[in-house]
């Protein structure tokens, strides 16, 4: 229909409206991504040797091998959000497939729904109710020791697994959605020729659903990975004193040590990071972006 | 067509170059950068009623502050409100301010040595940039029903309330304890070798204090909710913070710490591409008469630099205030001296090192 449509324009017009389509996807990329992306790159070769005096070099950068905490911050944000990832994978799944292949109708769109509502609200209100249940007078504190289960109040926040819980949370639907989508697609004879050919549970889960969604299963995790990654409020909010998320890291640089020089170098190496960790990602599952991107 | 189009670009690149997005100042419009609590709707339905001068206010903190004005060198407001020892540096680093004209404010409506030390203060180059406004203390905030034995920084860390003491890491905390550690860093500010063997020796005692910390504390209304749900028994905080626990629960207020409060104080500055700078004056002139300087301590809980102007302070306050401070505890108040340039890159890297340490 759309290829019926251009081949009846003549060959300048058709440029035309192919220029003008194309426009606010380059003004968008160009101006909010590109633009602002150079000048941090200039901005981060900037090494201060005085105010309002700076000269050109790598300082930025090898301050940041040099001093431990801040690599270990990047690393261990790294490892952290790779672990949130596979864990809402984990928990996502048998929902998606849920959803996708054992509900018909209405209830299929009402649980779909469902998945959607806490997003409805902000992620600024989630995290807030998340601190409401795990905080020392908070719901699972105060519930426990009203049952004599424990003597003393317990703090939950200001640890490793309430960031984790947080960004799982907070994740979910971009894993749910995409892997719904995909498993909707998988023929259900697939399935049932898999079982007739004598093939248990895990057999079909392993060479047939889980192949024919790899590439929604990719797809989720590069998103649920760059979101945790990039997150500052979930880690700031549910990690306390002992948050060491690097967002905070280049954060901290750029408002409250106005030292915006080492910020976008920080900026930088965590944007490359993340281009690594989503390379090495598709490299492993033998994917590539165009497939998952279908 | 293509002339929407240009507009919308042009649009989306006016919008993409201003950080704060406001827009520019119309004829009789003050855009007010300050604390919470320092413009109450009341003060600015008067000041809008006699002027028809339009006011906006936008609430940040010293650093925020700063950054924003960096960010669009010194455009986007036409008065700000950073604490007094943050305006040197700032100016000297980044040139965010343009100096005042003395002769347009009402010099009689200031406490005179507050006044004077204010511009001594920000004085750069032989230019004045900066006027005093409010003032008010950091401390500790204690319930003294349960931490009583808190008497200075120091006390925080004495392991008798391990998990129940709050402090925010930001410099005041590595100050406060440096004096309470018998140190003197103020004295050291010109020197930065000298300054960098403090900041260590804070650094150590710091870092083996984490462990005691609840939660280093972000905004006020995080360390009040502490405090009244008694997750948090003791706290270094503002004084303002405390009486407000006062009023509540009477166990609770702030105590002036044995080695000294420290004294701060906010100022109004021009920023350097303000453009409505009568307005600015006009606001300063206004908010300075004692009635008004009442009305604004009434809603921010901190005295000003008005002449007269606690006389309109409520009883509760001026009682709260006597009680915290006895007057030795008021000349005992270290007051921040400026800031130099590049101090702050060295304390960022020890706070980075505390919160990093498990």
């Amino acid at each position: 229909m759309r290829a019926l449509a251009t081949a009846k324009l003549e060959k300048p017009e058709r440029r035309l409206s192919l220029i003008l389509l194309l426009a606010p996807a380059v003004v968008w990329l160009g101006l909010l991504i590109i633009a602002p992306h150079i000048q941090l790159f200039a901005l981060s070769l900037q090494e201060k040797i005085g105010p309002r005096l700076y000269e050109t070099g790598l300082r930025n950068y090898v301050e940041f091998f040099g001093e431990s905490i801040y690599w270990m911050t990047l690393i261990r944000t790294t490892a952290l959000s790779i672990l949130a990832t596979a864990l809402t994978l984990l928990i996502a799944f048998p929902v998606a497939y849920y959803i996708a292949k054992m509900l018909r109708g209405r209830t299929k769109s009402l649980l779909f729904v469902l998945a959607l509502l806490p997003f409805w609200v902000s992620e600024l209100i989630r995290t807030l109710g998340w601190i409401i249940i795990l905080r020392e007078t908070g719901l699972i504190s105060s519930a426990l020791l009203s049952l004599g289960i424990i003597t003393e109040p317990i703090e939950l926040l200001g640890n490793d697994a309430a960031i984790i819980i947080g960004l799982v949370y907070t994740s979910m639907l971009f894993m749910v959605v995409p892997l719904v989508t995909v498993l909707d697609s998988l023929d259900d004879r697939l399935v049932e020729a898999g079982y007739d050919l004598g093939g248990n549970g895990f057999t079909v889960l392993r060479e047939i659903i889980i192949p024919h969604a790899m590439p929604g299963i990719v797809a989720g995790c590069i998103v649920v990975f760059m979101l945790t990654l990039g997150n500052i409020l979930t880690p700031a909010l549910l990690g306390g004193k002992n948050s060491l998320w690097f967002t905070d890291q280049i954060f901290q640089k750029f408002i409250v040590r106005f030292n915006w020089e080492q910020g976008s170098a920080f900026g930088f190496l965590l944007l490359l990071t993340s281009s690594l960790i989503v390379w090495a990602g598709l490299k492993l599952t033998r994917q590539s972006l165009a497939t998952t991107m279908r | 067509m293509q002339k929407g189009l240009l507009s919308a670009v042009a649009a989306t690149a006016l919008l993409a170059s201003t950080f704060a997005a406001s827009p520019a100042a119309a004829e009789g419009k003050l855009r007010l950068l300050t604390w919470s609590g320092y413009a109450p709707d009341e003060v600015v339905a008067k000041f809008e009623e006699e002027t028809g001068i339009d006011v906006e206010v936008t609430f940040s903190n010293n650093e925020e502050m700063i950054s924003k004005l960096r960010a669009t060198r010194g455009a986007g407001f036409d008065l700000a409100q950073p604490s007094q020892d943050r305006i040197e540096g700032p100016q000297v680093e980044f040139g965010i301010y343009k100096p005042i004209d003395l002769s347009q404010i009402d010099t009689s409506l200031f406490i005179p040595s507050m006044l004077d030390a204010t511009q001594q203060n920000t004085t750069v180059e032989g230019e004045v940039y900066g006027v005093p406004h409010v003032w008010g203390t950091s401390g500790l905030v204690v319930d003294r029903s349960v931490a009583g034995d808190v008497a200075d920084y120091a006390d925080l860390c004495n392991g008798s309330h391990a998990g129940e003491v709050s402090m925010r890491l930001k410099r005041p905390v590595l100050i406060g304890f440096a004096f309470s550690m018998g140190m003197d860093p103020f004295a050291a500010y010109g020197d930065t070798d000298a300054y960098g063997e403090i900041l260590d020796q804070v650094a150590e005692a710091l870092t083996a204090c984490k462990d005691d910390v609840k939660v280093y504390w972000e905004g006020g209304d995080q360390l009040i909710s502490a405090i009244s749900t008694g997750e948090v028994k003791a706290a270094m905080a503002w004084d303002t913070g405390g009486w407000k626990l006062n009023n509540e629960n009477p166990d609770i207020t702030f105590v002036a710490p044995a080695s000294g409060a420290l004294g701060w104080v906010d100022a109004f500055v021009l920023p350097a591409r303000g453009e409505n700078d009568e307005a600015a004056y006009k606001w300063i002139n206004f908010v300075m008469q004692p009635e008004i300087a009442g009305m604004i301590t009434s809603a921010a809980g901190n005295f000003t630099a008005s002449a007269g102007g606690d006389e309109f302070v409520s009883d509760t306050l001026k009682a709260q205030f006597k009680d915290s401070f006895p007057p030795e505890a008021i000349d005992n108040i270290k007051w921040y001296p400026p800031v130099p340039a590049g101090l702050e890159d060295l304390e960022g890297r020890v706070l980075d090192r505390i919160r990093a340490s498990n």
